[in-house]
């Protein structure tokens, strides 16, 4: 029953929501929404799941002081922090003027920004070390780089003007992007496609058995 | 070890002081760039121009901070134009911290004078309804019931009440989704969840990264346009004739560019000059 329980759900909901997909009308569509609002129920659980384990995992970091142990105090700290202000100024707690807000702005937006700005500096170290024309294939993608790197901002105008419209930077960069990119992107989005397709079906039959009892 | 080998074996916080400086110091000048509109970016306005004023547009911000340099002067500049344009917005976030940073872009564009004489109102011009955990379940279920997905607002005034919600019930009421995104949940689940099932008009701004994964939506027809990073941004804002952060930051984008491209040029001169050497 363990483990017949969680397919025969998995198998139910997830043919019901194939079919509403194709057939959008009651009483298929009353389905769709009882699912979706379980979903939410389900969903809001794994919030509270979500924020139990981090505290859980940090705990027993501090607790056991394995590597890093001092950042679990702060990950605590951060936590309740954000956590009590947020009650402390109720419902508009997203509102400018409140505390949260003001923490918000002066502590976790530029924290998170300069998290993901870091980024530059490793992409262009790893531009410098990657794009080396060491065969005929790297030098294409060196090329590539190279022309949409420049095209895609106005510094390629400048140095291209004064080729004829159609044979600039900019132009070169459309191009690439709309077709050879766009062509390569659609290839792997169909692929992955394919393999969701696949992947769905061997679950909703009950073949792939591995999320409900481990196997 | 000869200047090209050394050269080639550069310390790499080299690279990143002279990164740094290209992208910090063009900040404190301001240089007025030649940007194009590309047809990608244009598409996005003559839809957005097509509206008339009183529609109802819906925002999704699904992103958070990390991505914000390239997304929220994106937001400031779509919610100056809707404000300018009489166009009614209903904001709502896929990303827990969307609604706030909604919040933060609406601090910005009410600092400008013209939608300051404008005076929008919450709740008439416009409204934020919060996030609503369930990722592209949210987008699927805003297709029967917007109301039952966002049944409050942020602030906790019930979605109803609000003017600007009345006769709100679904996509069928909305007149254009503009996404702003930066991974998932994204652009991806809106054209999946809502375009392809609802028929809605969605045009999205991404960042540079995620931007090239959703050019074939645009060539679908899925897609109206896209404002693909900095970039992208810029051009919208030249487009509704209203220069702004995005043009702003471009200076520093170019000049980090330039430096980057001027790097893998040395690398690789130094690359064949030192296997020409050992070869000979």
């Amino acid at each position: 029953m363990r483990r017949e329980v969680p397919l025969a759900i998995t198998a139910i909901v997830g043919f019901t929501l194939i079919v509403v997909y194709f057939i959008p009308h009651p009483p298929f569509n009353h389905f769709r929404n009882f699912f979706e609002d379980l979903f939410f129920i389900v969903a809001a659980f794994a919030i509270w799941l979500g924020c139990l384990n981090l505290l859980k995992v940090n705990a027993d970091r501090f607790y056991f002081k394995r590597k890093g142990w001092p950042f679990a105090i702060v990950v605590w700290f951060g936590f309740f922090l954000m956590v009590i202000v947020g009650f402390w100024d109720g419902r508009g707690f997203m509102n400018p003027g409140t505390t949260f807000y003001y923490l918000y702005d002066i502590l976790y937006y530029p924290l998170n920004a300069t998290m993901f700005s870091i980024l530059a500096f490793f992409v262009a170290s790893a531009s410098y070390r990657a794009f080396r024309a060491r065969n005929k294939e790297a030098t294409m993608l060196l090329v590539a780089a190279m022309v949409v790197m420049l095209g895609r901002v106005p510094f390629g105008y400048y140095l291209s003007s004064w080729l004829p419209e159609g044979w600039r930077l900019g132009n070169i960069t459309d191009w690439v992007m709309d077709f050879p990119q766009t062509a390569g992107q659609r290839a792997i989005m169909i692929g992955i496609a394919l393999g969701i397709v696949s992947s769905s079906l061997r679950v909703l039959l009950g073949l792939e058995r591995t999320f409900a009892s481990g196997e | 070890m000869s200047f090209l080998e050394k050269l080639l074996a550069i310390d790499r916080r080299i690279i990143f002081l002279f990164i740094a400086i290209a992208a910090a110091l063009p900040l404190f000048f301001t240089v007025k760039l030649h940007i194009e509109v590309t047809p990608i970016v244009n598409n996005v306005y003559n839809a957005l121009e097509a509206l008339p004023p009183g529609s109802k547009v819906l925002l999704s911000m699904d992103y958070d901070p990390g991505s914000m340099p390239e997304l929220q002067p994106m937001a400031e500049s779509f919610l100056r134009y809707c404000f300018l344009r009489d166009l009614k917005v209903i904001i709502i976030g896929l990303w827990p911290n969307g609604p706030i940073q909604a919040n933060i872009a609406l601090e910005e564009v009410f600092k400008d004078e013209e939608v300051k004489n404008r005076n929008p109102q919450y709740g008439i011009d416009y409204v934020n309804l919060g996030y609503t955990v369930g990722n592209e379940v949210v987008v699927e279920r805003m297709g029967s019931d917007i109301p039952a997905t966002f049944p409050k607002d942020y602030t906790g005034n019930k979605t109803e009440d609000l003017p600007l919600m009345k006769g709100v019930k679904n996509y069928n009421n909305i007149d254009f989704v503009y996404n702003l995104s930066a991974g998932y949940p994204g652009t991806y689940e809106w054209v999946i969840f809502a375009v392809d099932p609802y028929k809605i008009k969605l045009a999205a701004g991404n960042t540079a990264v995620q931007a090239p994964l959703v050019y074939p939506y645009v060539q679908s027809g899925q897609l109206i346009g896209v404002l693909g990073g900095m970039k992208g941004g810029a051009e919208f804002e030249i487009a509704t004739g209203k220069p702004a952060k995005a043009v702003k930051y471009m200076f520093s984008q170019s000049v980090t560019h330039a430096v980057i491209c001027f790097f893998i040029l040395i690398g690789n001169f130094a690359y064949f000059a030192t296997r020409k050497k050992k070869g000979s």
